[in-house]
């Protein structure tokens, strides 16, 4: 039952099937468009104060969810992860019931992107509130708050498209605390008379939040353990998929299988090693983190190299250094572009890395790039 | 007769001369004392670009609300800037400071999208270049290559 309910929500607030939150947007942009004919494929629910003239303010549709995560849930988190349809995992912006909600009922404020969605009225199950969605365009609070579309003015517009002021009694508004970096609180108080409270960092603590509307240092404090950089590996891996492939077939050939292996465990040990280990690995920087981590990925393949059949010219050993140069600067490459992904890493931090550290994963990706076209040419043309 | 007006103005446009208060800097020693379990070498991200101006601040705590790296420590008549060097230049605290006591230039710590901006000929510190799929951000001309930083 639970299950079905939790299916209708998800068709109502997506597909729309029974057209109610098609309805609502079609009204709105027909009131910003101001001729437009208003409503014009609506089918048999016809919303009386949803006039064409466009000065009418239209009713305001809420949408009813439950704190039930269905099946269908969990694919669509599950294809969000591995990184498909990656900007299509949205709901419909506007305002949304959960339970049954009073006029004193808390109103949460969350982004348009189903993870994030559906950690909030997931957490929020058994509490009656509002959830007030903005349009973030799929993407999540604090990305979209970094970018401004979790901002005051979507804010804002959105408290007056759905007629909040109408619905609530209390005018607060519980923010997710990592939408800080979009919104001024104090602008939003000016421009809409509400008042924003910063909630916790996780959906999981609202619940807590909102029994005493106080947050513990822990609910205010992010971190990133060892779940949370798990869950961000697919899509690493799925970014670095096809260059590690061609690479790898391209090794295969110029210089054979232990080679080809060689590319794709820096790639691994980039993506998916290196995410795991973070906060195991010594020094702070993520490039040294990464250099450090493929060292020791690359070593095998070194002394592998350097143990074939012995060969005068020293070739063994020159591709012991290729393996040496080549997969620790892949790696630490990728574990630099994991800063993007981690709640900590400051732009100013950033960019010292990578004016210290990216001339030198040039150099040793160039050299070793050499080293390795040399004795692949050697090899092919029969020297060796 | 001095004009307030005019030196509040001055104050705010040339901030980093008058009224500049640096707190990193005497704080930075006592964490990096503190801690000593990284070598400065190694740690590219002891310098930031925060900066509190402790006068302005009236103690409204905003900044430790909205700080997820509790940089900023609840005071008896202002707010202290306890952690400085776990700042991640998020932009929370200086947008939410309705006193503006606080200044940080914010962006997101990307190197996907401050390599691919340089690379494309862009600027590095473009606030505009950030992750994600919108028109102005350095990854929107492959959209299916975004850094999963979004």
């Amino acid at each position: 039952m639970s299950e079905n309910e939790g299916l209708v929500c998800r068709h109502m607030t997506k597909k729309n099937p029974n057209g109610q939150n098609e309805h609502q947007d079609t009204c709105s942009q027909g009131k910003d468009t101001s001729r437009s004919p208003c409503c014009p494929g609506t089918p048999d629910r016809a919303t009386p104060s949803c006039t064409c003239n466009g000065y009418t303010p239209p009713t305001v549709e809420i949408g009813d969810v439950t704190g039930t995560i269905t099946f269908i849930n969990r694919l669509d988190h599950f294809l969000t992860r591995w990184g498909v349809n990656r900007s299509g995992h949205r709901i419909e912006p506007g305002l949304y019931r959960l339970g049954n909600p009073t006029p004193d009922s808390p109103v949460v404020v969350t982004a348009n992107y189903t993870l994030s969605f559906d950690a909030v009225r997931s957490a929020l199950q058994g509490t009656d509130c509002y959830i007030l969605v903005l349009d973030t365009k799929g993407i999540n609070v604090w990305c979209a708050a970094g970018k401004g579309t979790f901002g005051t003015d979507e804010l804002v517009h959105r408290i007056s498209a759905t007629g909040l002021e109408s619905i609530v009694r209390h005018q607060t508004l519980v923010l997710p605390q990592l939408g800080a970096p979009g919104i001024a609180a104090h602008e939003v108080l000016r421009r809409s008379g509400f008042r924003v409270e910063y909630g916790p960092v996780r959906a999981r603590d609202l619940p807590r939040y909102l029994a005493t509307r106080t947050a513990t240092p822990e609910m205010r404090r992010v971190i990133f353990p060892l779940r949370d950089r798990l869950v961000l590996t697919p899509i690493e891996l799925v970014h670095a998929a096809l260059p590690t492939l061609a690479a790898a077939i391209l090794l295969y050939f110029l210089a054979g299988p232990l080679a080809a292996l060689g590319a794709i465990t820096a790639v691994l040990t980039g993506t998916v090693l290196f995410p795991a280990l973070l906060h195991f690995i010594p020094t702070k920087d993520f490039s040294t983190k990464g250099l450090i981590l493929g060292v020791i990925a690359a070593f095998p393949f070194a002394l592998s190299f350097a143990g074939d059949p012995p060969s005068p010219s020293g070739v063994n050993i020159m591709a012991a250094i290729a393996a040496l140069l080549l997969m620790p600067a892949v790696t630490a490459y990728l574990a630099l572009n994991f800063t993007g992904s981690t709640p900590f890493t400051s732009r100013s931090g950033v960019k010292t890395e990578i004016f210290r550290y990216v001339p030198l994963m040039a150099v040793m990706a160039g050299s070793g790039s050499a080293l390795a076209l040399l004795l692949a040419i050697l090899r092919l043309t029969g020297v060796i | 007769m001095v004009n307030f007006r005019e030196v509040r103005q001055n104050l705010d446009e040339k901030k980093k001369l008058s009224g500049f208060f640096n707190f990193r800097r005497i704080e930075r020693s006592e964490v990096r004392g503190g801690e000593g379990r990284h070598q400065p070498a190694f740690d590219s991200y002891i310098e930031n670009t925060l900066r509190y101006y402790p006068e302005r601040c009236f103690n409204c705590r905003r900044c430790t609300q909205v700080c997820p790296h509790a940089v900023f420590e609840e005071g008896q008549d202002r707010a202290l800037l306890a952690r400085p060097e776990a700042c991640m230049e998020c932009g929370a605290c200086a947008l939410n400071c309705p006193a503006q006591a606080i200044d940080v230039q914010s962006g997101v710590g990307c190197a996907w999208a401050m390599i691919s901006a340089a690379l494309r000929g862009k600027d590095m510190d473009n606030g505009e270049c950030s992750c994600g799929d919108g028109e102005n951000s350095c990854c929107g001309q492959r959209k299916e290559k975004a850094p999963p930083c979004c």
